[in-house]
């Protein structure tokens, strides 16, 4: 078992305006195996807790820590916390002009594994993996995210995911922009990599839609860089009902 | 990103003929008011355009430009010109203002024996049969050239193959005249593999006779010191097919400027490029395709990858589709990547149209960078810096690597792209 910790993380970006604090002393302990919900309205930091696990250089940490079983992740760099374990499904998945989803999955799980799958069991895998996740084989030839729908973009993070057996995936908003049936697809794989792999999950979400499909044990709300409130699948419930509204008003 | 496309879709071309003279279902004919037998290109200048790369003051039509064999006919270069404007003359070391009276590089053949290597004089009357020197660069190298070598790919002969290893071995200006002759119905592919250092002025043409099928590859493969302007002009005779890709690495200045004419119908010219610049290198291409008879088609892409302070690449494309050339296919893309900061990529695209009877005709031109957001989405998925480099350079040029049927030199270039990354990485 594997614990991701992160302890009063304070998190700033730079600004025209100047440095601005982002996060302002998140904590925060998830185990493999366990899925933690993520959620809050827009702003509240929840991209930026995402990002910053992952290692993107415009997110300062100005103090706290994240570690993995011990290991200081904020002393690594992204691509060797990609290697440690860790997953981050972006909400924004960028374009990479000239590399084939092929080259860059081989590429990539040979980087993480720090040995090349055999061949034979590689291509049957991505097979597999692509047709349970309803992505159209010639996507394989195509360049990475050249021209897929947002849905499709989705759909090949979790199709990463499945194929990186990752300790730890931080799904950032993975729900946005996803009609039902995508919704559908996307959150089985998700359930999948968790059942084979006993991934540890982190799903930050702003709507409650996806936890019908993808059910988490803890559930924290984001409140302007703090964790406001914390409890069961039950706060997710109320929240569905009531929305932020309630955190909001306290803070005015 | 920034990207213009121009595309006359087939169907729109084709409708109906014309029911009022000087008028067609696309509108105002604009022939009738630019007719002029004396010069078919008169008035193309008003229409002649480009965009990108800061151009001033649009040329006049490139059809326009003097041709000529003897130096003293065009003037002395200023780096004004429209033609020379990025070209640092400086780093030309003469050649187009010295006696080219240097040693030529040294040419050797070699293949699987069905092309013919000869040695005609400089007076030879095969010396212009598809090349009228169109700068003053190309005009010196006629002047000095002392002899032509000639490489004939026989009637008929299929598979031919020709690599000509071109060897730079002296810094002294020079000047070198090659011809291609591909005969009727053969097919060949030739590569002209320069190698060493030279300072050079060279004229290579490319006589493609009805349905020949002629592949040729440029590859500048020159020591860092090399200076070289090859000016490559070829004909296109009726049903050939004519495929030229030039590869571009070495050299400190090298200008390429690659030519097609049609001169028969249902033919067709492929023009390919592959470049990639280093710190302080100028690699200059600039390539014209004429459209001057009906029914042919054509497409140009040029791809090259910059990295380092002051790598600088240029790339002009004209394309001209004359009044006659009712029926053309064209396109023509060049796509520049860009991997660090301090280099500089100009890429003009130029399209003139002169009948609106075509099936299609378009350009684009592209420079992206290698940013910061695609390194972070590989270096996310495990992926280091140097390989998350090389998988996007090597993906983006490997396009046009593709187009060399020759698997050897396919890998000599892979290797070479190899060797130019590691470079930035030092």
């Amino acid at each position: 078992m594997s614990t991701l910790e992160i302890k009063d993380l304070h998190v700033s970006i730079d600004t025209e305006q100047g440095e601005k604090e982002i996060l302002k002393g998140v904590t925060l302990t998830i185990k493999t195996g366990e899925t933690h919900a993520i959620m809050g309205p827009n702003g509240s930091g929840k991209s930026t807790l995402a990002s910053t696990i992952a290692g993107h250089p415009r997110y300062n940490v100005t103090s706290g820590s994240i570690t993995l079983d011990g290991e200081d992740v904020l002393e690594m760099s992204v691509d060797e916390r990609a290697k440690a374990g860790l997953f981050l499904a972006m909400q924004y998945p960028v374009e990479v002009p000239g590399v084939t989803m092929t080259n860059f999955l081989r590429t990539a799980k040979t980087a993480i594994d720090g040995e090349a799958p055999k061949l034979r069991t590689w291509t049957k895998d991505v097979k597999e993996a692509m047709s349970k996740l309803k992505i159209d084989a010639d996507f394989a030839g195509r360049n990475v995210n050249e021209g897929f729908s947002g849905g499709e973009k989705k759909r090949v993070e979790i199709l990463q995911l499945e194929l990186f057996k990752p300790k730890f995936a931080v799904l950032d908003e993975t729900d946005s922009g996803l009609d039902v049936d995508a919704l559908k697809v996307v959150s089985e794989g998700v359930n999948r990599a968790q059942d084979e792999n006993e991934m540890g999950t982190l799903l930050i979400t702003h709507y409650t839609r996806i936890l019908r499909y993808i059910k988490p044990e803890f559930v924290h709300v984001f409140v302007d860089g703090r964790v406001a409130e914390q409890g069961g699948p039950e706060l997710a419930d109320r929240l569905e009902e009531e929305g932020y509204d309630r955190y909001l008003n306290v803070k005015a | 990103m920034s990207e213009t496309t121009t595309h006359i879709p087939a169907e729109k071309a084709r409708i109906g003929a014309p029911s009022i003279p000087g008028f067609t279902e696309e509108g105002e004919d604009l022939s009738p008011i630019n007719d002029n037998d004396s010069s078919p290109l008169a008035g193309a200048s008003t229409k002649a355009h480009s965009h990108g790369g800061g151009v001033g003051v649009p040329d006049s039509s490139r059809a326009g430009r003097l041709t000529s064999t003897n130096v003293d006919d065009f003037a002395k270069l200023t780096g004004r010109e429209e033609d020379w404007r990025f070209t640092p003359l400086k780093r030309l070391k003469g050649l187009h203002s010295d006696d080219l009276t240097g040693a030529a590089p040294k040419i050797e053949l070699a293949g699987n024996g069905i092309a013919k290597l000869s040695v005609v004089p400089a007076g030879d009357a095969l010396n212009g049969v598809a090349h009228t020197p169109d700068d003053r660069v190309s005009a010196n190298a006629w002047k000095f050239a002392s002899e032509t070598h000639v490489v004939t790919i026989p009637k008929n002969a299929e598979g031919a193959n020709a690599t000509l290893r071109i060897t730079g071995e002296s810094p002294a200006a020079a000047a070198q005249h090659l011809i291609v002759v591909a005969e009727e119905n053969s097919e060949a592919t030739v590569v002209l593999d320069h190698v060493g250092s030279a300072v050079l002025a060279q004229n290579v043409e490319f006589d493609v006779q009805a349905n020949a099928r002629l592949t040729v590859i440029s590859l500048q493969a020159w020591e860092d010191d090399a200076v070289h302007a090859s000016s490559q002009q070829a004909l296109v005779a009726a049903g050939a097919s004519f495929k030229h890709i030039v590869v571009s690495f070495g050299g400190d200045l090298v200008r390429v400027n690659p030519s097609a004419r049609f001169t028969g119908e249902r033919a067709e010219i492929e023009l390919y490029g592959l470049y990639f610049a280093d710190a302080g290198q100028h690699l200059e291409h600039r390539l014209f395709v004429d459209h001057a008879v009906a029914n042919c088609k054509s497409n140009v892409l040029y791809k090259g990858a910059l990295q380092g302070k002051d790598a600088h690449t240029v790339w002009v494309g004209d394309v001209l589709i004359q009044k006659a050339a009712v029926g053309t296919d064209s396109y023509e893309a060049n796509r520049n990547l860009v991997l660090t900061d301090g280099a500089r990529a100009d890429s003009v695209p130029n399209l003139e149209i002169e009948t609106g009877l075509i099936d299609g005709a378009g350009h684009a031109s592209t420079t992206g960078r290698f940013d910061d957001e695609h390194l972070f989405y590989l270096m996310a998925r495990g992926i280091d810096e140097k390989t998350a480099r090389r998988l996007v350079v090597r993906g983006f040029l490997n396009e046009i690597v593709q187009q060399i049927g020759d698997e050897a030199l396919q890998e000599r270039l892979t290797d070479t792209i190899e060797e130019e990354l590691a470079a930035t990485e030092n």
